[in-house]
């Protein structure tokens, strides 16, 4: 049996249990018994103890029941006779599962229709487990929970304490998947830093991913030097970027909340945040199409020595997209600061630029700060603007005009196309990405730890 | 003879003194809705004049009007001659922040900075560049705060935050702080509402040291109160004043049934 289908029977199943006993406790009431909770508290008090541990059980089923279904192939006679060449043998046996799925009629390997109905039956079999293991918590979860209803039974708490877990195991979800990356970027991590010392990786300021494929060869022998890319990403997204956003945003956000009329206020704010809506790729076609030849331009008549892709074009396109940010978390703890501080301000003869210089903007400060920090980490994340207008040359200069590479930009240079995963040039893309993914978490654990400091100031 | 009987003798002497704060006709609107309608009234350098009246009638919005607070609302309107010393506030002469810096105010809630108490005290002298050496503020905040009766409890804790105090000592704080700008007249809006009886006797204290000083204006729920620290009383009603004259006179003897019924007890 699919599981899918047995899914479908337990939610049927547990729903009319559940109308059931609603009709059967709406009869108590109307015997006359004084209910602690009302009937449709009951129904979904059955509904949950019925319906939640049952598809539970039939959603890990599905993850584990793959790898029975292969085990128990293999150990078939057709499966023993297999080539033990890994990658032959990986072939047969997922033609062997598209033709007993039906999504294949005949197989490149003779041996693979062989093997498909054993495929099917050990799927039939091991589904028609699944499915009782999820029909027998199924009947146990249900003969709990009607057992227990009746009129004085608190079905309203019973519901109360399943909403709990529920909400908890939402929240886990994030946090799992979180660390899921973390572990996933850590593996790939390790097998880099046995090819590559990560001294060098770290200190390095040579950055050369091309290595030989053939033993004799010419060329690079590869250098893994990512200081280069990390000084660009932080010139483009925490410095340039920065320079562009923190002032443009801080102003707007003070115009809009202290000198912008209530109808003025109501049309600029939603068409700042627009900016915020516009997809990155946007901004990176705007980036290397219009400004970065503008900027060119105007270095070759400095007398700069500047290249058509360069730092300053993504770094300014980068703050533009920043701003909103910005603006949006200076916007709010500035509004959050109470009245009656401006108030106590003006009263005194302070002028209104007086007031939010020094008194709305300080009492504002920590907020504001972790807006900065908080744009800082989405913006030495942001790839597509960099990818199309930034470049590739990893190049440690501090001349605006020259072109630097970024982590990201890497990442997607060593990732895009066919690549083999047992390479120094592929792992490092994880080695760069798990660097990346501890700065930005960093700067957002002290970003919200700065922001929750302020939340408490005026409690 | 004590203070409390010279300053009945003068009141009713009638001198001819001339008014600290004049308003004439005074109507003041939030959007369509008409707050204050019609008042006239004066105020005197060396008295405290109190104003009451049930909730929303008036007074807060009135005595808002004096330093040009309800500029800060974007829907308040204000009609009428508003004169300080003969000048007309309104006029364009005369600048807000000069006018504000002149006729001080304290809140119903105490708002100090988040600063340090001696920041908070700073702050006022330093925008109108009253001192020009740290010394000289350093003298400021010592006087202020001790004409504000707050300077034995903080002296070693100068530079603590002034929303660390308790709610009385930040309000004696905000009224040490308005002081600090040498102000001619103080604004009070309900300055005791939030604080307890014990803190509220302080600020009580502070109010009467203060007179003659000052010209105070207060703005009190508490006819008690009015009637213990301030020499005149004003009553509002639905926007109205209703009956302006000497505090005694007002709670012994008032000449509108309305002001008999309030202060009786029989309505607000």
């Amino acid at each position: 049996m699919s599981l899918f289908v047995a899914a479908m029977i337990i939610l049927v199943l547990a729903a009319a249990a559940a109308f059931t006993t609603r009709t059967r406790v709406s009869g108590l009431r109307r015997g006359g018994e004084r209910l602690h909770s009302l009937p449709g508290y009951h129904g979904i008090y059955v509904f949950l103890w019925s319906a939640v541990p049952a598809l539970l059980l039939l959603a890990i089923w599905a993850i584990v029941q793959g790898g029975l279904v292969e085990q128990a192939v293999l150990a078939s006679p057709a499966g023993q006779a297999l080539p033990d060449f890994d990658l032959q043998r990986d072939a047969i046996l997922s033609e062997a599962r598209a033709i007993a799925g039906g999504y294949q009629s005949s197989g490149f390997y003779p041996q693979s229709e062989a093997l498909a109905p054993v495929h099917a039956a050990a799927r039939a079999h091991y589904g028609w487990m699944g499915a009782g293991v999820a029909f027998t918590a199924f009947l146990v979860g249900l003969l709990f929970a009607m057992r227990r209803t009746g009129a004085a039974f608190r079905a309203r708490t019973g519901v109360e304490r399943w909403m709990m877990v529920v909400l908890v195991g939402a929240s886990m979800i994030a946090i799992f998947t979180t660390l899921g990356i973390v572990l996933s970027l850590m593996f790939e991590t390790l097998l880099f830093f046995q090819k590559v010392n990560p001294v060098e990786f770290l200190f390095g300021t040579q950055w050369s991913p091309q290595t030989a494929i053939r033993a004799d060869q010419a060329g690079s022998s590869g250098a893994f030097g990512s200081v280069p890319l990390f000084w660009g990403t932080i010139f483009i997204g925490a410095i340039i970027a920065m320079i562009v956003a923190i002032p443009l945003g801080l102003m707007s956000a003070i115009f809009l909340t202290q000198y912008a009329h209530a109808r003025v206020r109501a049309w600029l704010k939603p068409i700042l945040e627009i900016l915020a809506g516009v997809p990155t790729v946007v901004y990176g076609y705007f980036a290397a199409l219009t400004v970065a030849p503008a900027i060119r331009d105007l270095g070759v008549t400095l007398g700069i020595p500047a290249s058509s892709e360069s730092a300053l074009a993504a770094g300014l396109v980068m703050g533009i997209m920043i701003i909103p940010f910005v603006s949006s978390m200076a916007d709010d703890s500035i509004a959050a600061v109470p009245q009656a501080m401006n108030d106590g301000s003006l009263a005194l003869g302070a002028t209104r630029s007086e007031t939010i210089k020094k008194v709305i903007f300080p009492a504002a400060l920590p907020g504001i700060v972790g807006g900065i920090l908080l744009a800082v980490s989405r913006a030495i994340g942001e790839t597509m603007i960099v990818v199309m207008a930034a470049g590739l040359a990893a190049n440690l200069t501090a001349n605006p005009f020259a072109s630097v590479t970024t982590v990201t930009v890497q990442i997607v240079q060593l990732l895009t196309g066919d690549q083999e995963f047992d390479s120094a040039k592929t792992l490092a893309a994880f080695a760069l990405g798990l660097v990346l993914f501890f700065i930005t978490l960093l700067l957002n654990l002290y970003a919200l730890r700065v922001v929750r400091k302020y939340r408490e100031a005026y409690e | 003879m004590n203070d409390t009987t010279t300053a009945t003798a003068a009141d009713t002497s009638a001198a001819p003194a001339l008014p600290k704060m004049r308003a004439e006709n005074v109507n003041v609107f939030y959007g369509d809705k008409q707050a204050i309608k019609d008042v006239s009234i004066e105020i005197f350098d060396d008295k405290v004049t109190a104003f009451i009246g049930p909730s929303g009638c008036g007074k807060s919005t009135f005595l808002r009007t004096l330093n040009r607070m309800n500029d800060t609302i974007p829907s308040a309107r204000v009609e009428g001659l508003i004169e300080l010393d003969g000048e007309d506030i309104h006029a364009p002469a005369m600048d807000v922040v000069q006018l504000r810096a002149r006729v001080g105010m304290v809140f119903q809630k105490p708002n100090p900075f988040p600063k340090s108490i001696y920041e908070n005290i700073a702050y006022g002298p330093r925008i109108h560049g009253l001192t020009s050496s740290k010394s000289d503020m350093d003298a400021i905040v010592e006087s202020s705060l001790r004409r504000a009766g707050l300077w034995d409890e903080v002296k070693d804790r100068l530079d603590e935050s002034g929303t660390a105090l308790s709610g009385g000592q930040q309000q004696r704080l905000c009224i040490a702080r308005a002081i600090a700008v040498d102000p001619e007249v103080i604004l009070m809006d309900e300055p005791c509402s939030a604080l307890d009886p014990i803190a509220t006797a302080k600020i009580e204290e502070l109010i009467h040291e203060l007179r003659g000083r000052y010209a105070i204006a207060i703005v009190t729920h508490n006819m008690q109160q009015a009637a213990r620290v301030s020499q005149r009383t004003a009553f509002f009603h639905l926007g109205n004043l209703v009956e302006y004259g000497e505090t005694g006179q007002i709670f012994t003897n008032p000449t509108q049934q309305r002001t008999q019924d309030y202060i009786t007890g029989r309505y607000g």
